[in-house]
């Protein structure tokens, strides 16, 4: 069993002051695994902070990020799963399921992690998942209006994933749970 | 000549410790004999060692402590004589033979404690005889000591309310009056000491007081611990009496050091009811005693006291404890003209700090110790004395501290008048104590005017208009605290859009003043606050009847943005017209969403150059146009064309090619009848393919070998796209021979990615078969 955080889109300090108290007294050192970032930080001090929580970190490059080194997108295996990690506004039209799929057999990943929209989505179809955690900050947004702070959780045993969506609405986290088991024989592999 | 002086005093205390010893030896013998006469007479010439005027105080009182442990022998001896019937008043008599004064009083007084242990006589009476006697001996060092052992063996003797010694003629009076007869003998002693030897030695004399000071501050000690002061007894007779011998005696080191004593030995409650005399002798005081100090400690006290006991914050205010010690700092620092600055910040810190203790709900308190400090700092300029500055920083943290809020200090009108004193260093420093507490507290500041305050109180980080010539920033030290700056905007939020207004208008003419390089980081977040308001605004049809219109928003968003390109942000500037030219397209205006395109296009035309920049930028500007409705036919067009343009003319053929098929999706949307083009979409798509073939025509000429089909492929998804959402132009024909191209280019050796990526559109295809309805109908036409 594997914890995978996944968050995104902060826009600290440009949209947001910083992650929730909420968020932030969950997120402790030691329990997750690795951590799957959407990018757009934007700043040094929230790198540093994702590492405290988890060293091993996986950041692609938002369209307000700084760091060029960043990759645009980045493909990683956990447990049996393929993840794919993607900021998002590479795909036109942004937070299209129709192009993300896309995306998803370009990478040929069974699961594609994307941002950009601030809103929480987990679409599964035929080929897999494709998940979207949000706005950690619940930052601004001129997609989205009203954009609730979220991140996603993935829990990852074998061919099975457990996705848990937290949300901070009015102040109350609220979490929700999606499963996905990964059918054992795949065509995919060529 | 004072290395003599010391070697002088080693040999002299060899020399008397010899004798000493050699006395205390035959005094023994003596005892252990019963021969009181013998006892007397040694005991006596070891005590004549204490006549010595040669040594130290220090060196003093090592001889004085042999004395003591061999007169604890002496006194078992005599009360075990007085068993032995020995009459007590005749051994209190026979002591008085000895020759010498000095050890005729050491050896009264060893007699009188027995004295009084056989309750022969009042224990006053005993008492008040010796305490007189001790007058005797007039050397300040010797009277000090002797008196000290007076203090010492009469301690557990006196008649205090308990005691075994009290009774019907020995009352807690007359312990009283014993002590502080002995406290008043010893400090005319003690201060006497200051007027002897030359004026030259004076250090030395200073520093060898200092050594003796805890002799005479015992007395006060023994009075503290005594049961039956009470505070009627400590008001009326115990601190009238002890301050009157400070005040008499006129001496700094005495007054200094006692004041002091009296303030650490007796209970909190005491000093609180005395309030008015302990701070009435203050001004009495000589000039140059350091009355800042024990004031602070005073007040420091007191804040302790009722920080821990809830319960006698009534007493505070019955006795008026503020007004009282607000009066006494007045007339001290009036008292002492040429005070040095940081004596007077630093009592005007603890008063504060006294007032936010005990009383938390009178900001006007606060607010009248800020303003006499203010009074108090007033045409001296800015403070250059670092202990001062610190002391300052801690006056200014206090309100912070203490309410958690920064809302509430900034109801304190004088607090940014302090803040006008710090240097602009330290003036940065205080901005960031002021930043950190409110992201701590999460504190919304939601009016203008409570903005403007604060900004008053952080001028040191918002502007660099009087930083002194050659004071260099460390640039990471820069960057941290304008990104706090960065994260404080967000806290400034009024729901009302109006208020919001007022208060990001503040913001601009704060930002716009305050230097070039801060605006990278200041301009960003500023934006997204009013695009913020706009929304909430839109959200309560706000923008219908207000005075400020949507669109004098926009024209103030576009009046700061405009700020960055110069700075140099251009990136950051061109992104920001795209959000607001969303924001505009979301509020219907046309001509401003126009506008901020064309900025962003100048932007892009202009500024960035980089290649890898100008993909990102692009997919912003076609994402971006993708999403917009408020167009006209022509508007649309202009920018469209434009973009397709630029799509072209990317370095790289990949990029070209994705950013091409990426511009389809401007011409068709599902939800918008008036925006399917179905001709112009088919056109992107060929013009990608068209792309994608010479693309891979060149890296079969540069690099000989064929070019990844990659781009086949995903030009294939894109028609499959259009084809599954209904576009006419998009024929089954045109699917099944790109369909086809694909599988001949990928008969030759290829990469693995591309392989599993047009098997992966290959199985997408068949899942698509398999749905029911249109959709289905429309993949099972395509022949693979």
């Amino acid at each position: 069993m594997v914890l995978v955080l996944a968050l995104g889109d902060l826009h600290v300090p440009h949209r947001a002051a910083d992650l929730p108290p909420k968020f932030k007294s969950m997120l402790v050192p030691g329990k997750i695994q690795h951590i799957i970032c959407t990018g757009n930080l934007c700043i040094k001090e929230i790198h540093d902070y994702l590492k405290t929580i988890c060293p091993d970190l996986h950041i692609v490059r938002g369209e307000f990020d700084e760091d060029a080194r960043y990759p645009e997108n980045k493909t990683l295996t956990i447990g049996q799963f393929k993840l794919g990690l993607c900021h998002g506004h590479q795909v036109i039209p942004w937070g299209d399921l129709d192009s993300l799929a896309m995306l998803q057999r370009q990478l040929g990943v069974d699961i594609l992690v994307t941002g950009h929209t601030h809103q929480f989505t987990a679409y599964k179809h035929e080929g897999g998942v494709v998940i979207n955690p949000g706005s950690a900050t619940g930052a601004y947004s001129s997609i989205n209006q009203d954009v609730n702070p979220s991140f996603v959780l993935m829990d990852i045993d074998g061919f099975r994933a457990v996705v848990y969506v937290y949300e901070l609405i009015d102040g109350e986290v609220k979490v929700d749970k999606i499963e996905f088991k990964k059918p054992p024989t795949t065509n995919s592999a060529p | 000549m004072i290395a003599d002086g010391s070697e002088d005093e080693e040999k002299w205390l060899a020399a008397g410790a010899a004798a000493f010893k050699q006395n205390a030896f035959y005094m023994q013998r003596a005892i252990d004999s019963n021969n009181l006469k013998d006892a007397l007479k040694y005991s006596a010439q070891m005590l004549s060692e204490l006549r010595t005027s040669k040594l130290s105080p220090h060196k003093y009182y090592d001889l004085y402590m042999r004395a003591f442990d061999e007169l604890r022998k002496l006194e078992i001896f005599f009360l075990e004589e007085t068993r032995r019937g020995c009459s007590v008043i005749e051994l209190y008599e026979l002591v008085q033979h000895a020759g010498n004064i000095l050890p005729r009083l050491y050896l009264l007084c060893t007699a009188g404690s027995v004295y009084i242990k056989t309750k022969e006589a009042p224990a006053k009476e005993i008492l008040k005889d010796l305490v007189e006697m001790c007058r005797g001996i007039q050397h300040p060092l010797r009277g000090l000591f002797l008196r000290s052992y007076l203090a010492q063996i009469s301690r557990d003797k006196l008649p205090d309310i308990g005691s075994e010694y009290e009774g019907d003629a020995d009352t807690v009076t007359d312990a009283v009056e014993f002590v502080l007869l002995n406290f008043t003998e010893m400090n005319k002693l003690w201060v006497r000491m200051q007027h002897q030897g030359p004026a030259r030695e004076k250090e030395r004399r200073d520093k060898e007081r200092g050594e003796l000071r805890d002799l005479v501050g015992k007395n006060l000690h023994v009075l503290s611990q005594l049961e039956g002061v009470d505070l009627d007894m400590y008001r009326d007779t115990v601190l009238p009496r002890v301050l009157e011998q400070i005040v008499n005696c006129r001496d700094e080191i005495a007054q200094y050091y006692l004041i002091d004593c009296i303030i650490q030995v007796f209970p909190d409650e005491y000093h609180l009811q005395t309030l008015d005399v302990l701070l009435g002798a203050c001004p009495q005081l000589q000039p140059s005693v350091d009355i800042m100090t024990v004031l602070s400690r005073l007040m420091e006290r007191l804040s302790n006291y009722a920080a821990l006991n809830a319960e006698v914050l009534p007493y505070f205010l019955q006795v008026e404890a503020f007004s009282k010690l607000n009066n006494a700092i007045g007339k001290v620092i009036e008292a002492q003209e040429d005070m040095p600055i940081l004596s007077a910040v630093t009592l005007y810190s603890s008063l504060l700090k006294f007032t936010l203790h005990v009383h938390p709900d009178r900001l006007d308190y606060a607010d009248q110790v800020l303003g006499s400090c203010v009074k108090q700092l007033s045409g001296k300029g800015k403070i250059d004395d670092t202990r001062a500055t610190k002391e300052l920083v801690s006056l200014l943290s206090a309100p912070l501290e203490k309410y958690n809020d920064v809302v509430t200090a900034l109801k304190l009108t004088n607090y940014p008048l302090v803040v006008e004193y710090l240097d602009t260093e330290t003036k940065r420093i205080m901005a960031t104590v002021i930043i950190r507490s409110i992201m701590k507290n999460n504190t919304l500041i939601t009016t203008a005017e409570k903005v403007e305050a604060l900004f008053e109180l952080i001028k040191g980080l918002i502007s660099d208009l009087d930083e002194p010539q050659g004071l260099e920033v460390d640039e990471d030290d820069f960057e941290e605290e304008q990104n706090s700056v960065a994260r404080l905007i967000h806290m400034l939020y009024n729901d009302d859009p109006e208020e919001m207004f007022k208060i990001v208008s503040i913001l601009k003419k704060h930002f716009l003043t305050g230097g070039p390089k801060r605006l990278k980081f200041t301009i960003p977040p500023l934006v997204v606050s009013t695009l913020k308001a706009i929304a909430s605004g839109r959200r309560q049809s706000f923008w219908k009847e207000a005075s400020v219109t949507a669109t004098k928003i926009f024209q103030f968003l576009n009046q700061i943005i405009e700020a960055l390109p110069n700075v140099p942000s251009p990136d950051l500037a061109f992104r920001l017209y795209l959000q607001c030219a969303e924001a505009a397209n979301k509020c219907d205006e046309e001509p401003i969403a126009y506008e901020f395109f064309t900025q962003a296009y100048i932007l892009y035309e202009e500024e960035i150059s980089d290649s890898k920049a100008q993909v990102t930028a692009l997919q912003l500007i076609i994402g971006t146009l993708q999403r917009m409705h408020v167009f006209g036919v022509e508007n649309r067009d202009t920018l469209t064309h434009k973009a397709t343009g630029y799509s072209a003319k990317l370095l790289k053929k990949p990029d070209q090619c994705r950013a091409v098929y990426a511009c389809s999706h401007l011409f068709w949307l599902e939800d918008r009848e008036t925006i399917q083009d179905g001709e112009r979409v088919l056109l992107c798509l060929k013009r990608a393919l068209k792309i994608a073939n010479s693309a891979q025509q060149m890296a079969n000429t540069a690099r000989g070998s064929t070019g990844s089909v990659t781009l086949f492929i995903e030009i294939l998804n894109k028609y499959l796209y259009f084809y599954q959402k209904g576009v006419p132009q998009i024929t089954v024909e045109s699917v099944e021979s790109l369909i086809k191209l694909i599988k001949n280019e990928e008969s030759m050796p290829s990469d693995p990615s591309a392989e599993s990526f047009f098997a992966s559109t290959l199985q997408f295809m068949e899942f698509e078969k398999q749905k029911e309805g249109a959709i289905g109908e429309r993949y099972q036409e395509i022949k693979v």
